[in-house]
């Protein structure tokens, strides 16, 4: 038989891998010391990591956390010896300007509640009411809420209406995880209300406009047509937040007075006088409920947020609104129709190409001339609509992206079969393109909400500079500098980084392709 | 093979296309194309590649759009209008050289979206439908698996499932098995062959010629955007006309 014939005559069955050794040895062995290039590179890192650490960790380590002031301080370090070092943690005693600002001391308990509550609100939205993660998600919270309200000494009234109130959300997690829902679409209404006081009335009558001019959309699209239902929307939206009404009789005052007399135009526009308390709708709603039924809560301005409570309130809400704008204007960006092209692209390069603290400063002096004049958005208001915006930019470029990398036989099949533009976005395009971008999008996140610090430079207290200053400016602390850094930094990484865990666990999740 | 016998052609007119062109640009991509389609026919269109097979199947629901020209699929024109569209649409089924199932979707999910949403089918309904024809193309044990979890031949097969779902009166196939290996071929032509006997009103852009023989009734052969020959398989094959015909049977055939 010569050696290149050969013929099996039986088949080989499959056999269990050899036995390699394993442990910590081999695990050092393969990933640590694996060539003399790889050791020599260990020890290094590890000399450098020594040097680093050395100088550090005593400092952290035997800083001081009973001291009334920076002298005080340094004094007890003085007495631990001629060259002790450590850090002075104790100013950490006002840890709490750093998360509330300055809300008032007694209402802690509010925005701790409203933070609770978001995180209910986002447990079925991220874990897409699995029953399992929203109920240890809501149940977890609830627990911290109650142990937090204990620690912030609230009466013990709001306690236990909190421990009945996540007892019961808990409940439901567990039983119709999904209807959590419910509460992540009041929760702007909730959260708003919560944080800022006043009649709950108020938010109530935002979220029915919203919901009606919403249904109205919906109602009317496929009997009128997109443009004719998105024209009777806006009207809907401009008379029940806007006063459309004194607008146009403004105008037409204005083109009345070129050409006649001041007062022949007052007395011609009296008549209609009485319609300008006509609009908007919403506080007229609002009122007249409250008069029915009063509910309020303590009001408390807007000067009076500050530290990571503003940082979460602009994070928390630019964050939510600015991906539905984004997916709008990725897919606007790729429409046939040339006026919307044209629009998105224009708005999309125009963001990307002005500093975000260019349009901080908008925020604060420009947005008022554009808006209409009865409008008083609050400052923190209009840094939200900008901060969203920006953001919306970007993320319609990440979102872009995954449109682009989708191949161009999905979207043939879904017309194929006969679906129509938005239910080949929904149901196609967009699950797969938006899976693509998560890395991108959850970046753009990661960004915006450390950008929220940017908001100092037109004179709100965020974490890192308003409210370090204003500690700073306290004599008792004058002088102190690394370690309310450490802390706020602490802070933003804790949250920047669960971000990015809960990104790479949603990737993990989507991914069907089994490739 | 194919039991002829049961695939009767009627007189009615399932797809007119007359005196159809199209361009890319500047280029004249399909030349005066005229074809009529009876229900129940069952056409192969063949030719080399960058002929227009694709081009022309794909004017058929609409996926290109033709400058001159008429087609008329069901009693429907194509034009601008969007609701003649998405009628024809849902009365052509196509399948792909790529299958272009829907990845992050489980395979009776494929099956189910297009009946729950366009014809709005009760989903429970749909479910029945997509298993009876997941039966049909064999594979119902694969009804909860990603289409990235399964074969080739298998994914065709989904697809094909997929496009009979809607009911379709007409099936479009371009190049269904030009993408597999030779082993999963055969399950995928003995699927349309099945689809065949039942009746179906197909055009398949192909070069399997056996397919060709056993069950078409035309087979049209293109170049260069034209029809350059159409006939019964037997003539064409054995008795081809023209001299382009020859090359290229000599061609597919010859080695
Ligand atoms: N979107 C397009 N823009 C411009 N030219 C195109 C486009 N699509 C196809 N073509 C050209 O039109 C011609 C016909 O293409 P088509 O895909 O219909 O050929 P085909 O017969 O299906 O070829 P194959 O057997 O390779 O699939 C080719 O020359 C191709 O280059
Ligand atoms: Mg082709």
């Amino acid at each position: 038989m010569s050696d290149s014939s050969f013929i099996r005559s039986e088949m080989l069955q499959p056999q269990i891998p050899p036995v390699s050794e394993r442990g910590i040895v081999k695990w050092l062995r393969e990933n640590l010391f694996s060539g003399w290039l790889n050791s020599i590179l260990t020890i290094l890192a590890l000399v450098a990591l020594y040097f680093a650490l050395s100088n550090s960790l005593p400092w952290v380590l035997n800083g001081v956390w009973d001291a009334g002031s920076l002298n005080d301080c340094r004094a007890i370090l003085a007495a631990r010896g001629e060259d002790a070092v450590g850090a002075c943690w104790a100013v950490l005693s006002r840890w709490n300007q750093f998360i509330y600002g300055f809300y008032p001391v007694e209402l802690y308990w509010r925005p701790t509640l409203a933070a609770a509550l978001l995180i209910v609100a986002l447990a079925p939205v991220l874990y897409f009411g699995l029953r399992r993660p929203t109920t240890y998600m809501t149940g977890g919270i609830g627990l911290l809420l109650l142990l937090s309200l204990f620690g912030l000494k609230t009466d013990t009234w709001h306690i236990g209406l909190a421990a009945a109130v996540f007892g019961a959300l808990t409940a439901v997690a567990w039983l119709l995880p999904k209807k959590l829902l419910y509460v992540t679409l009041a929760f702007p209404g909730i959260g708003f209300w919560l944080l800022w006081g006043g009649s709950a009335w108020g938010p109530v009558a935002v979220m029915i406009g919203l919901g009606l001019v919403g249904a109205l959309a919906l109602w009317t699209i496929p009997r009128i047509g997109m443009i004719l239902a998105a024209l009777l929307a806006a009207l809907l939206f401009l008379s029940w937040f806007m006063d459309p009404i004194s607008s146009v009789l403004d105008f037409f005052g204005m083109i009345l007075g070129w050409v006649l007399a001041p007062e022949t135009v007052a007395s011609i526009l009296r008549p209609v006088a009485g319609l300008r308390d006509l609009l908007p709708l919403q506080p007229h709603v609002s009122g007249g409920l409250q008069s029915l039924l009063p509910v309020s809560l303590e009001q408390v301005d807007s000067d009076q947020f500050g530290g990571f409570l503003l940082a979460f309130v602009i994070g928390v809400t630019a964050i939510s609104a600015s991906l539905p704008i984004g997916i709008v204007l990725a897919l606007g960006r790729r429409s046939d129709m040339p006026l919307v092209k044209m629009i998105c692209v224009g708005f999309i390069e125009f963001v990307r190409g002005v500093p975000l603290i260019t349009m901080l400063f908008t925020a604060s002096l420009l947005l008022q001339y554009f808006l209409p004049p009865q409008t008083n958005f609050d400052l923190i208001l209009r840094v939200i609509i900008l901060v969203t915006l920006f953001a919306a930019a970007y993320i319609a470029e990440v979102v872009r992206g995954g449109l682009a990398a989708l191949p161009r036989g999905q979207y043939e099949a879904a017309d194929a079969l006969g679906l129509d533009y938005w239910q080949a976005q929904r149901l196609i395009i967009l699950p797969q393109a938006l899976k693509i971008s998560i890395p991108g999008i959850v970046s753009s996140f990661i960004g915006l909400f450390k950008d929220t610090t940017l908001v100092a430079l037109v004179g709100l207290a965020d974490p890192l500079q308003g409210i370090r200053k204003i500690v700073l400016a306290d004599t008792d602390w004058k002088g102190i500098y690394w370690e309310p850094f450490i802390f706020v930094g602490c802070i933003f990484f804790v949250v920047c980084f669960s971000m990015s865990r809960y990104s790479m666990y949603l990737e993990q999740k989507l991914k069907t392709d089994h490739r | 093979m194919a039991n002829a016998a049961k695939m009767t052609v009627t007189d009615e007119v399932a797809i007119q296309i007359t005196a159809m062109n199209k361009w890319y640009g500047q280029f004249h991509v399909l030349r005066d194309i005229n074809i009529t389609v009876n229900r129940g026919e069952r056409i192969v269109i063949c030719g080399p590649s960058g002929s227009g097979k694709s081009t022309l199947i794909r004017c058929i629901n609409r996926l290109e759009e033709h400058q001159q020209g008429q087609i008329v699929v069901d009693g429907t024109e194509l034009t601008n209008d969007l609701k003649n569209i998405d009628k024809v649409r849902s009365e052509v089924g196509m399948v792909f050289q790529h299958f272009n199932l829907f990845p992050h979707l489980t395979i009776l999910e494929n099956l189910t979206l297009a009946p729950i949403w366009v014809r709005k089918v009760p989903k429970k309904e749909a479910e029945e439908t997509a298993m009876y024809f997941l039966q049909k193309v064999k594979i119902p044990e694969q009804a909860h698996k990603y289409p990235g979890q399964l074969s080739g031949g298998q994914q065709q097969r989904v697809a094909i499932a997929r496009s009979l779902c809607m009911k379709p009166r007409i099936m479009l196939f371009d190049e269904p098995t030009s993408a597999l290996d030779p082993e999963m071929i055969k399950e995928v032509l003995d699927t349309m062959i099945s689809l065949a006997e039942d009746g179906m009103t197909m055009i398949c852009v192909t070069h399997e010629m056996g397919f060709a023989q056993a069950v078409a009734n035309r087979v049209i052969f293109m170049d260069q955007g034209q029809i350059v020959e159409q006939n019964e398989p037997k003539e064409f094959f054995n008795n081809p006309k023209s001299d382009r015909t020859k090359l290229f049977l000599s061609q597919i055939l010859g080695h």
